[in-house]
């Protein structure tokens, strides 16, 4: 699981190695509860919400917010935020549906791979500016959004892609099971396995977390930031160019304005799945556990008929509660662990 | 194109902007003064008069380069040409309130006979439409209306009872006359919106609907993935759902493209107001049997023809005169100078290849 040497196999840092472990796992059991009180209360209320048919839902509509909201982890664990992710999502999602309607025998593979290069390569833009010119990411990624919108909205012209302008076996990617299993959540849980074990056993995955907890002092150590950082906001913008394919192959209907807005969605998911807004912890399986929350919340919310005018409140509400019952989970296990470091020391 | 969404958002600018201008407003307020022309009828319709050939008609719609504008414009260039006038097309880029001011004002020197228009702003082009009147052009404004007194007529794509009346008509005859129907709206406060559904509810009081009833309402937000969730929704709650009527293009498209891919197609179904090309796949894929909306190509062939009426003089916009609108017949003007193009086109299997926006 970890290729972390272990440097010493005294028993202090085995216990220390296993606390950690503990601790980590209590992160994410936070939003597992949060999650089943959800569920469990959506269901007593109608028992439809856990057919089949109805967690396949569930399971579609996350796909692209963990998609997001992974590559929105790696970036925020070095201390940085990409806001920009919605318009490469919008910008791809389009050029997506251009390239399909305008030679419809592209085969898919090649149009997630164009999709996932277009994304980076704003990415490229993201990280330049950020790693090179130095500047907090929040600015400079609020300025690639407008920036990338803009683009997506002279090249459209008001256009509209439809879904009888796109090839059936594209189409298919959106709906087509495996198992049971959408093909669309297959490649979100994917991807979050790929990109946690990057994270977790890589040598540049790791020092992302040492840059997030103390830049400076990661620099001092001799960790190239710079092109650290470049390179989470590549590996960020070619993840949502993917989320960008996934999208119009779920939707079927592409204008400019796709993805508006869900920036805030994905930074959302990364919180409430506990990645720390100011780096240095979190993990791509609690962001991704976020995302499929949030968007039960959301499916929740249209099945138990909660008046509309309340909704957004109500999601609100449910984000407070689940970082709340997150946090209080975490002060109960760092509790238990200084009580048990006591009792060994 | 999602029409109705961008009418949304510039009704909530527009909102906006007025409930600025009534908060602050000291110099906006000066210009709406200054012009009471009024759209009273000057001089005497001839409904007998020719309509004069070689009239210069120009399109000015709320922004260039918009599908459903392109379409209606291209309704508009059929219309010119029936009657052997000169058309041509200018406009904006962006939707902005005053951005067609300088358009109509550059038409107005160039002494147009006839300016076509979609307003942006109800208020903010009417300075610009009486000084063009002033200089003899005729408006006739087309899809949205400024106030009546800046145009002479305003060619109304609908009526909210019509669009009620032909939504409820379509998701009868689909689920057989009876059975539980559910609507997915844009916002909760979208207004046009409200008052169908209000209108609906009054057309389902009729005794042949008596056995149909609305169970609920939900909000997609015009957003595709809100859509997805409040249909997937209406489909749990409500497990003898029998149809859904979605008057929003995002909507209707979001809830077809939901249900394609679902266990419910062909046991649910679904109508709305949408774009063919939005929807024909799931047209042909047997999802949707049935959908509407009014064709933008007769809309602005319509609004040509009044122009030309106007110009020749044959109407001057009062109450009661009547046109002849090439192959769409006789037209009445109703109060304040409105005519309404009529009820919404269906769309089903055996027409949608003919129609393209």
């Amino acid at each position: 699981m970890s290729t972390r040497p272990a440097v010493s196999t005294a028993p202090p840092a085995l216990s220390r190695a296993r606390s950690v472990h503990q601790l980590w796992l209590a992160r994410e059991f936070g939003i597992v509860v949060a999650l089943g009180l959800l569920v469990l209360v959506t269901t007593l209320d109608n028992p439809a919400f856990l057919s089949p048919q109805s967690l396949r839902d569930l399971l579609l509509g996350a796909a692209i917010l963990v998609v997001l909201a992974v590559g929105q982890t790696v970036v925020i664990i070095s201390r940085n935020i990409d806001l920009s992710v919605g318009a490469v999502l919008g910008l791809v999602a389009f050029a997506t549906g251009k390239l399909l309607s305008s030679a419809p025998g592209t085969p898919t593979v090649v149009a997630v791979l164009a999709g996932i290069g277009l994304g980076a390569v704003c990415g490229v833009v993201n990280g330049v500016l950020v790693a090179a010119a130095r500047v907090p990411a929040l600015v400079i990624t609020l300025g690639t959004l407008y920036a990338f919108r803009g683009i997506d909205h002279s090249w459209a012209q008001g256009r509209q892609i439809n879904a009888s302008d796109l090839p059936r076996s594209f189409l298919g990617l959106g709906t087509a099971t495996v198992l049971g299993v959408p093909v669309l959540a297959v490649i979100a849980v994917v991807v979050m396995l790929v990109v946690g074990f990057y994270l977790r056993s890589y040598r540049s995955g790791r020092e992302l977390y040492a840059i997030g907890s103390e830049p400076a002092a990661a620099r001092l150590a001799g960790i190239p930031v710079g092109r650290r950082v470049f390179t989470s906001f590549v590996l960020c913008g070619a993840l949502a160019g993917l989320a960008g394919v996934l999208y119009a192959a779920r939707f079927g209907t592409v204008d400019a304005t796709v993805g508006t807005g869900i920036e805030l969605q994905v930074v959302a998911a990364a919180v409430v799945g506990g990645v720390a807004i100011f780096g240095g912890s979190g993990s791509v399986h609690g962001a991704a556990l976020g995302a499929l929350l949030l968007t039960t919340i959301g499916s929740s919310l249209a099945v138990l008929r909660i008046n509309p005018f309340w909704q957004q409140a109500v999601v609100g509400g449910l984000i407070l509660a689940a970082i709340g019952l997150d946090r209080l989970l975490a002060v109960r296990a760092a509790n238990r662990l200084r009580g048990r470091s006591s009792h060994g020391g | 194109m999602s029409q109705l969404k961008r009418t949304l958002r510039l009704g909530l600018i527009t909102a906006t902007v007025l409930a600025v201008s009534a908060c602050g407003g000291t110099t906006r307020g000066s210009e709406e003064n200054t012009n009471p022309a009024g759209n009273q009828a000057t001089g005497q319709a001839d409904p007998d008069a020719p309509l004069t050939e070689g009239l210069d008609v120009a399109f000015l719609p709320k922004q260039v380069n918009n599908p459903y504008f392109t379409v209606a414009d291209g309704g508009g260039k059929s219309a010119v040409e029936e009657f052997k006038g000169n058309y041509k097309e200018v406009g904006p880029s962006e939707a902005g309130a005053s951005s067609q001011v300088s358009y109509i004002n550059t038409l107005s020197q160039q002494q147009t006979d006839v300016i076509v228009t979609s307003a942006n702003d109800p208020n903010a082009i009417c300075g610009a439409l009486n000084s063009a009147r002033q200089a003899g052009a005729k408006v006739v404004t087309f899809d949205s209306d400024t106030k009546p007194e800046c145009r002479d007529v305003f060619v109304n794509q609908v009526t909210g009872e019509g669009i009620a009346e032909n939504q409820v008509e379509l998701i009868a005859e689909q689920i057989g006359g009876e059975g539980e129907i559910a609507i997915l709206s844009a916002t909760p406060n979208a207004t046009n919106q409200n008052a169908w559904i209000e209108l609906m509810r009054e057309q389902l009081k009729k005794p042949e609907y008596s056995k149909i009833e609305i169970v609920a309402v939900a909000y997609g937000n015009d957003e595709d993935q809100k859509s997805f969730q409040e249909t997937q929704g209406l489909l749990r709650s409500y497990p003898d759902l029998k149809g859904i009527v979605s008057p929003t293009t995002v909507g209707v498209a979001a809830a077809a493209r939901y249900l394609s891919g679902s266990e419910y197609k062909g046991k649910v179904a679904l109508t709305g107001l949408g774009t063919p090309n939005q929807m024909r796949e799931f047209v042909k894929d047997g999802t949707v049997e049935a959908f509407a909306l009014w064709n933008p190509a007769d809309l602005g062939y319509l609004a040509a023809y009044a122009g030309a009426a106007l110009a020749s003089g044959q109407i001057t916009g009062a109450q009661g005169e009547k046109l002849e609108a090439g192959k769409l017949g006789e037209y009445t003007i109703g109060e304040d100078g409105v005519i309404v193009l009529g009820p919404p086109a269906v769309f089903d299997q055996a027409n949608i290849d003919q129609f393209d926006f």
